[in-house]
């Protein structure tokens, strides 16, 4: 990167930046809202992005480890009057655990591409079917989690503001994490292991242990995701926590921005929020009709810009445009 | 929390399990034909049912067209709207990373099901045919006409897809683009046309299971979401693109979630079937029967 493309980053992420911190000031609920969502997403799509993007585990079932972060510091704090911060880490460490389990079973039985994306579908449907059947017994309505009053130690708020900083915070971490991913030997491990597995244990990349430490990555920090939405929303069930709705939305993101990039996802998110919340102002009289339009803009995106929208970007005005840069996965098992 | 099933209830769920595992075998053959010939998880398949099941359903109600002769305009038309959905969207991504593939045939799912959310309303519909809702009675055990027919009707499709493949021009061209890309290429068999004939056939086949389920289950835009994860375990378990794994695959599929269900309460019968997808994807990643042509 040349001094002057250095220099002109550092302006943009600064100008975002003070954009970022100042918004509240300049805006109503509404638009923070909109603003918290696409944080949100965007943390989502780049705890997602160190094992999908650029470890290239395309993990169709991210659900289990948001659900299970929603589940943990939720029920912690209604049956052990444990403080949601604490409950927070706690359900990282539980996703992290659930995501060391499957991982080191999908890894080391060599599971590929789409056998892998449809074993994580499954581990999150089992994950949602046993939410099901326990809460149909205990909590009939969703577990809702008690109204405390505006305080930081409770994780509680009665404005959006202190939510939209606090995403703003985390979300600035994962970037930052990503960053350090991609500029350090790690992020040059895993994107070897994506580009082509054989090659990289022939080099002597553990490639077993590489991809256990992206998944442990990346599921701690989704299941983290999870406890911001239980407090944000203060109340969380089967559906919003596991179901497969979730898994597909964390990784749009990534997808449509682009995989395996910084700030793909953070771009996504904005992208496709923007488009859900025009779509449903324009055309959410009619049902259905908004989905439909998110439908076929999925496709196009998907069939135009294969590698979303900052790897086409990339690619038209040639900074990063070689093959090198596109995501293509070893031989999958079975091929 | 586990029961003990008497005897006439185990009876009971073996035959319904197979009735329902029928009719899952007929979702799964289409999907296994896709998949092992493209290499596609195909997410739209369950929008391809829905959309047999509606065609059924107002062939019904507003022609009072008998719902098993519709299956003589289902079939076409799901064969036609697959050749198109292949032919003008799927094509464009078939040498693209296969989570993009993936990606795409849910949003072209997602445009189809909400496509019919506007025109037909989520409302659940049900058919009501007096003289489908009879029910034979053997012993204890009930055998309801509609599943029956089903059931039947999936394995004679699944012979009929069998014998197409191993004995017809095309069938033979299919099968070899599905073993050895290069070597179809090599002795001059045009891939593209081969494909969208493929995926032609396995909506035609699911648009098939859609008529054939309508009588017995209700109609709405997100039905197919309901059988389109097991169709996708059963053809893991059957072998990619084996026909007849596929068959064998359902019926096992059925069995295990009707029996699970008289042993285990509510939702956990589902379980079962994914933690035997996870095993055998772990264990056994070509399937109980092995794949097309092994």
């Amino acid at each position: 990167m040349t001094s002057l493309r250095r220099k002109q980053g550092v302006i943009l992420l600064t100008v975002g930046g003070l954009i970022a911190v100042f918004l509240p000031l300049m805006t109503g609920p509404y638009v923070i809202h909109l603003a918290i969502t696409v944080l949100f997403f965007g943390y989502l799509g780049m705890a997602w992005n160190i094992l999908g993007g650029y470890a290239g585990q395309f993990s169709f079932g991210h659900a289990a480890f948001f659900g299970i972060g929603a589940f943990t510091s939720s029920l912690l704090q209604l049956h052990a009057g444990v403080n949601p911060w604490i409950g927070m880490l706690l359900a990282g460490t539980a996703g992290l655990l659930l995501g060391l389990f499957i991982g080191y079973l999908c890894f080391r039985y060599g599971l590929h591409g789409p056998y892998f994306a449809l074993a994580m579908l499954a581990l999150a449907e089992m994950m949602r079917l046993l939410a099901v059947q326990w809460m149909s017994s205990k909590y009939p309505l969703g577990i809702n989690l008690p109204i405390l009053g505006d305080s930081f130690l409770k994780f509680q708020f009665r404005s959006k503001v202190p939510y939209y900083y606090i995403m703003l915070v985390m979300m600035t971490g994962v970037l930052y994490i990503s960053h350090a991913i991609e500029r350090k030997r790690l992020g040059l491990y895993f994107k070897a292991i994506r580009e082509n597995e054989n090659a990289a244990e022939s080099l002597g990349i553990n490639v077993f242990r590489n991809k256990l430490v992206a998944m442990a990555i990346s599921s701690f920090l989704t299941a983290m995701g999870g406890t911001f939405y239980a407090q944000y929303y203060l109340t969380i069930d089967d559906e919003a926590a596991f179901g497969t709705a979730v898994s597909i939305e964390v990784l749009l993101g990534p997808i449509i921005g682009g995989a395996g990039t910084v700030f793909g996802p953070l771009l996504g998110a904005g992208i496709l929020e923007f488009l859900s919340e025009t779509t449903r102002n324009l055309l959410g009289g009619y049902s259905g009709v908004h989905l439909m339009v998110y439908g076929a803009i999925l496709v196009t995106v998907i069939i135009f810009l294969p590698n979303g929208v900052l790897g086409g970007l990339k690619s038209i005005t040639g900074r990063y445009g070689k093959k090198g840069e596109e995501i293509a996965y070893g031989d999958s098992r079975g091929r | 929390m586990f029961t003990l099933p008497g005897l006439p209830l185990l009876l009971q769920s073996i035959v319904s399990g197979l009735l329902m595992g029928g009719v899952y075998s007929l979702v799964a053959v289409g999907l296994s034909l896709i998949f092992g010939v493209m290499r596609i998880i195909n997410f739209a398949h369950g929008s391809f049912m829905m959309l047999g099941m509606f065609t059924t359903y107002w062939l019904y109600v507003l022609l009072g067209i008998d719902p098993y002769l519709s299956l003589l305009f289902s079939i076409p038309a799901l064969f036609v709207i697959g050749l198109i959905v292949e032919r003008f969207v799927i094509d464009k991504v078939l040498s693209a990373p296969e989570h993009n593939q993936l990606l795409l045939t849910l949003g072209i799912s997602m445009f189809i099901e909400n496509l019919a959310l506007f025109i037909w309303s989520p409302n659940y519909r049900t058919l009501s045919i007096p003289y489908v809702n009879k029910a034979a009675t053997v012993g204890t055990v009930m055998i309801s006409f509609p599943k029956l027919i089903a059931f039947l009707f999936a394995v004679l499709l699944s012979a009929a897809l069998y014998y197409f493949l191993k004995n017809t021009d095309v069938g033979k061209a299919i099968r070899a683009a599905s073993e050895e890309k290069e070597g179809a290429l090599t002795v001059g068999i045009n891939l593209k046309r081969i494909y969208y004939i493929a995926f032609g056939i396995g909506t035609a086949c699911v648009g098939a299971a859609g008529t054939l389920t309508a009588p017995f289950f209700y109609v709405n835009p997100h039905v197919g979401g309901i059988f389109v994860i097991t169709a996708f375990v059963i053809v893991v378990l059957g072998g990619m693109g084996n026909i007849i794994g596929a068959l064998v695959g359902g019926l096992i599929i059925g069995l295990a979630e009707s029996v699970g269900a008289a042993f285990i309460p509510g939702q956990l019968k589902q379980f079962i079937i994914y933690f035997i997808f996870i095993l055998v994807l772990l264990f056994k990643p070509e399937g109980l029967f092995g794949r097309a042509g092994d």
